[in-house]
């Protein structure tokens, strides 16, 4: 099977997520319903076709961000995590839950970003001397455990229990009750940075053989490092600034793909966008089909359905992906 | 052609790596870099590469500096094949090897004739499939050169590609080296086995302590009081019956 047809299976399959987010909830709505006069098409347009939008948009940040990270530092462990612009971003959100800063949801995505602004700032700062990937790491562990700190200090510090609450609701990450309203916010950033992202291909295949040689392909590594900064810190910046905290599809969605689609980091770039937009939608059906009154978490789903995957990869493919 | 160094110094990590140093490399011959650890061979190396820039001094191709070169015309022109062999993802060898056509931007067609020709020159193509991790040591650095020679440079600059092979595949690297010469490419090589650089070098450039300190044929270059005062090394010269005279080391300068 060619790699045109394989991609066309994985946007098939994302697509038909896609449908079954519009379907899927305490209320199911069947194929029918879409037609004609149903008067439950306003729980489809106003609710799901938003909510289903902004999962493929945060999906696809966040699967892309994991392959660019992985392919740049040259480590299947990396996912957006590690440089920090997640948390920063949570920081800047909880900050402004409780310190009431920014009132409404416009003052939290706009706080939200600037923390994310902040760690790529930062980071960029930080790396700029050093042009290797270590470095970037380093300075992005750092910086997560510092962002961390900060977001535990401020959640003890709250002056009520309802901010605690909300701030905690919040870090655990979550589709639930999103609107046009979050998708319009979050759209330009997360397709600015996914634009940028996409361009990264040839300089991570350089990449793979060591600093030296692609710099010896001619690859220009220091605009390399700008473009996983902003690419990154602008897509799950927005992204964590409208849903909050979501792990694991950045870790997990390329090393799903890399049997199918091989392990060259440009390969990875469309089909990890679209692996991440597919195993959000899916998880975030499984949240709302799941029995009970309330929903189950966005971050518990993606893990209930990534793990037994990624195990049963683990089972079969050994280290044979990552020798 | 000539690949120059012209009076280079190069600072690293605020120490002196290379001080004034002067080479020119020439088209379809052998060069054969050595020296001691840390003597410098493989900032030399780099520097010619375009990989480091000097603090002083000019790395030129026919008078030209590369520093004024677009990268991808450099890369075009001079291809780098780096000591460790390090390929980050469990890739096919030929997926490998098609790296070396990055800076081309050309057809796909020629893409695919240049990776096939790469890995014929180097007998490659029965592994073609194999993904890296699954090939032997000798099989692991044909691949890698035949990634720098899928990028049909004018200058191969290879750094101790020899380390970690066995006598037999050093032989079979090294005759591979001298086709590509043999073909007009201009190769530069580092080297740590005397024996194989007096074998294989048509000329030598000889390092120590960040400064070239004797440069020429080999029989010029690779005496007895050379070895001694770059290496701290006794040798004895042997005829290998082809006229060339093989240094092997007999011990540490002065203990005899």
């Amino acid at each position: 099977m060619n790699r045109a047809l394989r991609l066309g299976l994985l946007v098939l399959l994302t697509a038909a997520l896609f449908a079954l987010s519009l379907m899927a909830g305490k209320q199911w709505i069947p194929l029918d319903a879409w037609f004609g006069h149903d008067p439950r098409w306003a729980i489809i347009a106003e609710l799901r076709i938003p909510r289903a939008v902004l999962g493929v948009l945060l999906g696809a940040a966040l699967g892309l961000s994991g392959a660019v990270l992985q392919g740049y530092l040259r480590n299947p462990l990396a996912d957006p995590t590690v440089i920090g612009v997640s948390s920063c971003a949570a920081l800047g959100a909880v900050a402004s839950i409780v310190l009431g800063f920014g009132a409404g949801w416009l003052g939290q995505f706009g706080w939200a970003m600037a923390g994310a602004g902040g760690a790529m700032a930062l980071l960029a700062m930080l790396t700029a001397r050093a042009q290797t990937p270590v470095v970037f790491v380093l300075a992005g562990t750092v910086l997560a455990s510092l962002a961390g700190a900060l977001t535990a200090f401020l959640i003890s510090i709250a002056p009520n229990p309802y901010a605690i609450a909300e701030a905690i609701d919040w870090l655990m990450g979550a589709l639930t009750d999103r609107g046009p309203d979050d998708v319009v916010m979050a759209a330009p950033f997360i397709g600015a940075g996914v634009l940028v992202m996409l361009f990264t291909g040839p300089g991570l295949d350089a990449l793979a053989l060591g600093e030296d040689a692609a710099r010896s392909l001619g690859a220009n590594l220091g605009r390399l490092r700008w473009q996983v900064v902003i690419g990154t810190g602008l897509a799950v910046g927005a992204g964590v600034a409208v849903t909050g905290v979501v792990g694991f599809v950045g870790l997990v969605v390329p090393h799903l793909l890399r049997p199918v689609f091989g392990a060259k980091p440009s390969a990875l770039l469309v089909p990890s966008a679209l692996g991440g937009a597919a195993l959000t939608l899916a998880a975030d059906s499984l949240c709302r089909l799941a029995p009970g009154a309330g929903e189950v978490r966005l971050g518990v789903a993606m893990a209930l359905i990534g793990a037994p995957f990624f195990l049963a990869l683990l089972f079969r493919e050994g280290a044979r992906q990552w020798r | 052609m000539a690949l120059t160094l012209d009076r280079v110094t190069l600072d690293l990590g605020g120490r002196r790596v290379l001080t004034d140093a002067s080479a020119a490399f020439a088209a379809g011959r052998i060069t054969v870099i050595l020296g001691a650890n840390g003597a410098g061979k493989t900032s030399l190396l780099r520097a010619a590469a375009g990989l480091i820039a000097p603090s002083a001094g000019k790395v030129a191709i026919d008078g030209r500096a590369i520093a004024t070169m677009r990268r991808d015309e450099r890369a075009r022109s001079i291809g780098y094949l780096p000591q460790s062999g390090d390929v980050a993802w469990n890739m096919p060898a030929r997926d490998v090897v098609a790296l070396g056509r990055l800076p081309h931007h050309a057809s796909a067609a020629d893409d695919i004739a240049a990776v096939l020709a790469a890995m014929a020159a180097t007998d490659s193509e029965q592994f073609a499939e194999r993904r890296v991790g699954e090939l032997s040591g000798g099989e692991r650095a044909r691949v890698l050169l035949a990634r720098v020679l899928a990028g049909e440079p004018q200058w191969l600059l290879a750094d101790e590609p020899l380390a970690s092979l066995d006598p037999a595949h050093q032989f079979d690297l090294l005759e591979r080296l001298r086709g590509q010469a043999a073909r007009g490419v201009g190769v530069v090589v580092v080297l740590h086995d005397l024996v194989q650089a007096a074998r294989v070098a048509d000329e030598i450039v000889m390092l120590r302590n960040g400064r070239v300190f004797a440069s020429g044929p080999p029989e010029e270059v690779l005496t007895q009081q050379h070895l001694r005062d770059a290496f701290g090394v006794d040798v004895l010269l042997f005829p290998d019956g082809e006229g060339r005279m093989l240094p092997v080391p007999a011990g540490r300068a002065g203990s005899a």
